[in-house]
């Protein structure tokens, strides 16, 4: 059983900040565990979504924003949607998630790079590019294996266009990402 | 309201790629249905799963730059789409944009600002409201007698009820209701709602291997002869990734997943070119020809 000393660790700061981000109130998190019964990921996850929110009561700012769970959890909004109290706990996740990004965390770098890859093709073309994606997540990753054996049931469909359908204006999806940036949302 | 079906039309990044098929076959059902398309006018990506786990105002202002085009169109009823990921997308910024504070934030992104006049519907629920389930069974040219479905409807359509507003959030009955219109036979399926493993194919294929496995599993031992769905992610993960899955999980799975759209319009007699059924990596080929036999032994 892991003791958590709460006179050494716990962050009342993070979670007002989690509060904030997130809109939901952290305290009425009962424990009813039924946010964990219904994710899909607890079989990958390191902390289940109930002890998430236990911990994010307690203030443990360092062990979640370092955990894998929130980098997996998919925003299914099955722990939404059930929650007895109504609190938005995918909300709460992706806020966790948003933390751990700004602050340099990336306990799953494949995900993050995915993410990464996919918002850079939306930046550059105004549409995701499925082929690009791909192209950068390997590149990014080194995993150079990744579903190299779909491409022979793929390819013969026509599916999968090897160049992008860009939008007429790609610079006004550019200047979103770029006021994005020059606002530093913190 | 416009009391014509005109609708601004957001077809979605992967309409255009990996789900070619439910672009053209969802085209052609609602022209068959008498539902007037405008697609939205130069539409950017709405930013998917991975714009919202990045930060929630650039999730918003991707989706929100669609909804300020659509709203420019005349006369449409409403915005809507055949992707549960887009459709999302744009609901959750619709809702969240009711909040000056936060729209503020996302126009301060955007070049025009959201006025949030149009309701956001999917594809799936503007035929289920605006036309009707009755209105299309008069409409059909083939009865797709015998077809047993897994009706699959992914995690995010329904889910979470505040926003998606429509169908059941545990037990979506649309897709079975249409199925059944058009004479096919909807099996029990529990894991409906259940999540598919989403776009963690690429990361993590160990996830979708387990939890799209589960959904085959789930759609054979209730005797689906194919599963129908509408989303394009859940569809390329059962699909195009059932072979991954069949060799993780020891199983021997062969099961034509369709878009519900190319099934209702198989139904209404439109063509192949339309519905794209050879594009599907698992071939509903076989399963289609022995429809007439079955049809006719129910018949006798």
């Amino acid at each position: 059983m892991n003791v958590i000393s709460l006179t050494a660790s716990r962050d009342l700061d993070f979670i007002a900040r989690v509060e904030k981000e997130s809109g939901q109130k952290v305290s009425l998190c009962y424990q009813c565990g039924n946010c964990t019964a219904g994710c899909p990921y607890t079989f990958v996850y390191d902390i289940p979504v109930h002890q998430v929110m236990r911990l994010l009561q307690a203030g443990q700012k360092q062990t979640l924003l370092s955990c894998r769970s929130i980098w997996l959890c998919a925003t299914c909004q099955s722990c939404t949607t059930r929650c007895p109290n109504n609190i938005d706990v995918a909300h709460v996740m992706d806020t966790l998630r948003h933390m751990a990004r700004r602050e340099g965390q990336d306990t799953e770098y494949g995900v993050k790079s995915f993410v990464d890859s996919f918002l850079e093709s939306v930046e550059k073309n105004g549409r995701a590019f499925e082929m690009g994606l791909l192209v950068s997540f390997i590149m990014k990753t080194g995993r150079f294996w990744t579903d190299v054996d779909l491409a022979p049931k793929i390819l013969p469909k026509g599916k999968l266009s090897p160049l992008p359908h860009k939008v007429k204006n790609p610079a006004a999806i550019a200047k979103i990402f770029e006021r994005f940036r020059q606002e530093g949302h913190k | 309201m416009s009391t014509r079906l005109r609708y601004a039309y957001y077809p979605g990044c992967s309409g255009l790629g990996t789900s070619k098929e439910y672009d053209t076959s969802t085209r052609a059902v609602c022209q068959a249905l008498g539902m007037e398309l405008v697609d939205i006018p130069d539409w950017s990506c709405c930013g998917s799963s991975p714009a919202h786990t990045v930060d929630h105002r650039l999730s918003s202002a991707l989706a929100g730059r669609n909804l300020a085009l659509a709203e420019m169109l005349e006369d449409v009823r409403a915005i809507i789409t055949p992707c549960p990921s887009c459709l999302t997308n744009l609901k959750t910024a619709a809702v969240r944009i009711r909040k000056p504070e936060f729209a503020a934030e996302v126009n301060r992104l955007l070049d025009k600002p959201v006025r949030n006049t149009l309701p956001v519907k999917s594809v799936l629920q503007a035929i289920i409201e605006d036309v009707g389930v009755d209105a299309v069974r008069p409409k059909v040219f083939k009865w797709l007698t015998g077809l047993k479905l897994a009706p699959y409807y992914g995690c995010i359509m329904n889910r979470p009820p505040e926003i998606m507003e429509f169908d059941d959030h545990e037990n979506p009955v649309a897709m079975d209701q249409l199925m059944e219109a058009v004479g096919a036979e909807p099996v029990a399926f529990p894991l409906k709602v259940e999540c598919c493993g989403a776009s963690y194919g690429v990361a993590r294929r160990d996830i979708v291997q387990t939890l799209s496995g589960k959904l085959l599993d789930m759609a054979a031992l209730n005797g689906a002869d194919a599963m129908v769905t509408a989303c394009p992610l859940c569809q390329m993960n059962l699909d195009l990734r059932q072979d991954q899955i069949n060799s993780a999980n020891k199983t021997s799975h062969n099961m034509p997943v369709f878009y519900f759209t190319q099934l209702l319009g198989l139904a209404l007699g439109i063509g192949e070119k339309d519905l794209g059924l050879s594009k599907l990596c698992v071939s509903p080929k076989a399963l289609l020809d022995s429809l007439e036999a079955r049809a006719e032994r129910k018949a006798g």
